[in-house]
């Protein structure tokens, strides 16, 4: 287990390494003065520029630099917004969990009826049901998902008025933040008005979030289900006489799961790019919008600092899924 | 089952065996959502080509006296813009037209572009293994392991907002899986008789890695290729969503959608047919993907 | 009166080309505590046959049979329910690849204890005192720490063994075992042979052994039933249909045994090939490929002729001048 850790361990330094070089490099290939773009497109004195240019290391060579600039991620500096004068990194952790409750809410709506769709899919292959679900699944996986919210809000909030277009919560509501999850902090808050609140803006841009991985994982489940269902020790739990929903809930699904659980863990990443289309439909306040109105009003800094950290993190929980994996499937557990 | 009974006689009957693409051909007819996945990305094409002659008005006309006009079988619709206006009295139709041929162009141009470059650095890693494999292979790991969109983000923050910029980004995006696909399949093809029999003829490595191996590693790469059209297209209109990749006026479909916006709420046509274009490719795409992926895949042949 | 009884017994599966029947009216009887060899080449309805008489043929398949009874239970008319308070627990089956018949995500004991749990309940530390007996019996040493093991830990003879513990955890009065030794070391497969015999001799258990090696029927069984495609064409007391076999099939499977041509410079082989589920002969199955073949034989398919002490599906069986 230690071994298979850190062969994981092992193999993401180098990736890591490389969205390092990406983000390093980014600055330095964006046309214009890195210097101007890092501390924002005004005039500087030639004291005030020169001294900048030493602080930063620019007059170093480009290895120096890059070293330089590792060093600081080491230490926690991510850049300063040229907007806001605020850190980066205070910036990511502020907004984060935003992103975070959304991406949750979808992957769990995601799961929820992904899971048991495929599953029944599975069972009663070549039903009609069957059929309905992989019919919506490759439609799902189709959908452009920033064009999918435009028209959940068109019927739920428009027609329907049933939902708030944007933002998290009503205006009149104040919760204070105590874990960053609205929801979260409404229920401890005992506040059961924001609460509600809450939720109603919440569902609309989980959903549509949702979607592409609701239709990755039914998919992924039918066909591991299908795989799993025509195995030998499958004959053998029903020669035992066991239940069927013995047999398909626990000694079927249990086998199934293991490529189900490394597909939902590699949503993190879809997740993360759709969350920058979601949280701009609906005027969530999390780090996608955040990114994107960055690169809108060039705030380099900020771009170069939140890529990395939001890839990081993804890379992280790709990490975390792959040692999971190793939990959930005894062979990989006991075997090295 | 029958029809296996019914060959016996058959082949013994007919000497030579089916052309591959006859055979092949057999296979994806039996998928009728690949057919009509077929078919409509034929029509998506012919639209592309002819949207000169096809479409009733300019893409870029404004027709000051027909702001935000309903399609034709609304009230207030006319048979002059079918498909309605939009805010500034832009034909829909004749701007969806016109952006069939931008989103078909997108896909040419992404794929052809991430086919090459990654189909190269695939062979370059399969072939020369060592240092230059592990060089390439974990430049490829870091480009898999950003988000697609982070990814094009960052590369349209380099280069700046533009179609053309967003199509190098999203090549960005399809690159890896293609050069991955490419080196996986080397690795498996060098193992074979084949060449170490070119080999010793004295084959010269351009020829051995282009003329000898390359053909017999196209069938995944062309699922690939068809699956990654739907990627393109889908990433491209991202970016034009956000306002990163075509600007107005150009008439794509994901910026359409992004000029709509403040709209939703008056004219629901501007919003919602860009979008059902993008998904119907998308869609048609997919399906064919899967059908060549089901047809070319000789592991679930029977 | 017979524990299993099985009259005109057909399975047929849907595909997409129609029909097929794997199985054509098979008729068995097994006794109580007796040991009933079913032999027949692969395709030849062996396995197919028994799992329709646990109840586990494919959704695809239809079974049908004018009698299918067990210890008195008519098998066609029990619900779901009640035929898996039979299956697993009176009747008991254990497979050929004892490898992949066990699931690779729990644990031996886990799997030992659950069959006991659902049929006959009982708290967990008597279920693991049962669970740590039944590996004992089955000849697995130090079966307390095996019981944490999963089974890709455990050699293709240790799977078998708990497939065995796990098949007679409940007591069963049938033991069907589906070519049992095929997958397993030459070394291994006598061991597995003489394990199953011993149980069988001290719980007084029925045996159904399916193979396609005459051998190790002709040491075990008390009755031989020979099937080819899909159908029963000879079923005996072992004793005599080894000394006298009166189907062409059945006489041409012992020739073929190593030790009956010893001497010879080459093995017989039957010649041609089992026929396919879709391509079935006109009249007797076998008659493509008999010696002794005559014109009626092409005609009509034979039926199910008593013989001495048993049955013989030919028209011109051996031995009957």
């Amino acid at each position: 287990m230690l071994r298979f850790l850190l062969t994981r361990l092992t193999l993401i330094v180098p990736t890591f390494l490389g969205v390092t070089l990406l983000t390093f490099a980014m600055i330095r290939l964006i046309p214009g003065d890195p210097i101007l773009l890092i501390f924002g497109e005004r005039n500087v004195e030639e004291s005030v520029y020169n001294q900048m240019k030493a602080d930063l290391g620019l007059d170093k060579p480009i290895l120096v630099q890059y070293a330089y600039y590792l060093g600081d991620l080491a230490h926690g500096k991510f850049g300063t917004s040229i907007i806001t004068r605020t850190p980066v990194l205070s910036e990511f952790l502020s907004l984060f969990p935003a992103t975070v409750e959304l991406s949750l809410t979808a992957i769990t709506l995601a799961v929820l009826i992904g899971l048991p769709a495929g599953i029944i899919a599975a069972v009663r292959r070549n039903s009609v049901f069957d059929h309905t679900v992989m019919g919506a699944s490759l439609t799902g996986y189709s959908m452009p998902i920033f064009w999918w919210g435009l028209l959940l809000i068109l019927l739920f909030s428009v027609t329907l008025g049933w939902t708030p277009v944007s933002g998290r919560m009503a205006v009149k509501y104040f919760v204070e933040p105590v874990t960053g999850f609205v929801l979260l902090d409404a229920a401890m808050a005992g506040e059961w008005g924001a609460f509600r609140s809450a939720l109603q803006h919440l569902i609309l841009p989980a959903a549509a979030l949702g979607t592409i991985p609701l239709a990755v994982i039914a998919r992924m489940t039918r066909s591991s289900m299908l795989e799993v269902l025509n195995e030998d020790y499958i004959r053998t739990a029903r020669a035992k006489g066991l239940p069927p929903w013995r047999v398909v809930g626990l000694h079927a699904l249990r086998n199934a799961l293991i490529p189900v659980i490394t597909v939902i863990g590699l949503q993190v990443g879809a997740l993360l790019s759709g969350a920058i289309l979601t949280e701009t439909i609906f005027s969530w306040p999390g780090i996608g919008k955040w990114l994107i109105e960055s690169i809108r009003r060039r705030d380099y800094p900020v771009v170069q600092g939140g890529v990395l950290l939001a890839a990081s993190i993804v890379m992280l929980v790709n990490l975390t899924v792959d040692v999971m994996y190793g939990l959930i499937n005894p062979r990989i557990r006991k075997g090295r | 089952m029958a029809t296996d009974a019914g060959a016996i006689p058959a082949a013994a009957h007919s000497a030579a065996p089916p052309h591959p693409l006859v055979e092949f051909w057999r296979y994806f007819r039996q998928n009728k959502g690949a057919l009509a996945g077929l078919g409509v990305i034929i029509f998506l094409g012919l639209v592309a080509i002819f949207a000169d002659v096809l479409a009733p008005h300019p893409p870029a006309e404004q027709f000051r006296d027909a702001l935000l006009r309903p399609p034709v079988w609304q009230d207030g619709g006319t048979w002059r813009f079918v498909l309605g206006t939009d805010d500034i009295g832009r034909d829909i139709l004749s701007r969806l037209t016109h952006g069939a041929r931008v989103s078909m162009a997108v896909g040419v141009f992404v794929i052809a572009l991430g086919l090459l470059v990654g189909v190269v650095l695939g062979l370059t890693a399969g072939f020369f293994s060592g240092p230059v494999d592990i060089a390439i292979m974990r430049a490829m790991d870091t480009l898999l392991a950003m988000p697609a969109l982070l990814l094009a983000i960052v590369v349209v923050a380099i280069l700046g907002p533009g179609l053309f910029n967003a199509m190098l980004a999203v090549s960005v995006v399809v690159l890896p899986g293609f050069a991955r696909l490419t080196r996986a399949a080397v690795l498996t093809e060098l193992s074979k008789d084949y060449v170490t029999a070119a080999r010793m003829t004295g084959a010269r490595l351009p020829r051995l890695m282009f003329i000898t191996v390359l053909p017999n590693c196209l069938a995944p790469l062309i699922v690939q290729a068809t699956l990654g059209f739907s990627t393109a297209i889908l990433d491209t209109a991202a970016l034009g969503f956000l306002g990163l990749g075509a600007q107005p006026p150009t008439p794509e479909w994901g910026t359409m959608l992004s000029d709509a916006l403040q709209f939703i709420q008056r004219a629901w046509w501007v919003v919602t047919l860009p979008g059902a274009a993008i998904l119907l490719t998308v869609l048609a795409f997919n399906l064919m993907g899967d059908g060549l992926r089901d047809a070319l895949d000789p592991k679930l042949k029977r | 009166m017979a524990l299993l009884e099985i009259k005109n017994l057909s399975v047929a599966f849907a595909t997409h080309g129609g029909e097929v029947r794997a199985v054509e009216g098979v008729d068995l009887t097994v006794d109580e505590g007796q040991v009933l060899g079913i032999v027949g080449e692969s395709g030849s309805g062996k396995s197919v046959s028994s799992l329709a008489v646990m109840g586990l043929v494919a959704a695809n398949g239809r079974v049908t049979a004018d009698r299918m009874s067990f210890a008195g239970h008519d098998l066609m008319k029990l619900g779901p329910r009640q035929r898996r308070g039979i299956t697993g627990r009176d009747v008991a089956m254990i497979f050929q690849e004892p490898m992949t018949s066990l699931n690779p995500c729990f644990t031996v004991g886990f799997q030992l204890t659950e069959g006991l749990r659902t049929h006959l309940g009982g708290s967990r530390q008597e279920l693991r005192r049962r669970a740590v007996e039944l590996l004992d019996q089955v000849g697995i040493p130090d079966p307390d720490t095996r019981l944490g093991a999963f089974p890709h830990q455990l050699s293709g003879g240790m799977c078998q063994r708990v497939m065995i513990a796990m098949a007679i955890a409940c007591n069963p009065r049938l033991l069907i075992a589906d070519e049992p030794t095929t997958a397993l070391d030459v070394t291994i497969q006598r061991q597995i042979l003489e394990l199953l015999l011993d149980l069988q001799r001290k719980r007084g258990m029925a045996l159904i052994l399916i193979t396609h090696n005459m051998g190790v029927v002709a040491e075990t069984a008390h009755r031989v039933a020979v099937m080819y495609a899909g159908q029963v064409v000879e079923e005996r007391p072992a004793a005599e249909l080894f000394r006298h076999p009166r189907h062409p099939y059945t006489a041409a499977l012992l020739e073929a045994l190593p030790e009956r041509s010893a001497g010879q410079r080459r093995l017989p082989a039957i010649p041609g090939m089992v026929p396919g589920l879709g391509d079935r002969p006109e009249g007797c199955l076998f008659n493509p490929r008999c010696g002794r073949v005559r014109d009626v034989c092409r005609a009509a398919r034979p039926p199910l002729l008593p013989t001495d002490g048993g049955a013989v599906r030919c028209l011109l069986p051996l031995g009957a001048a």
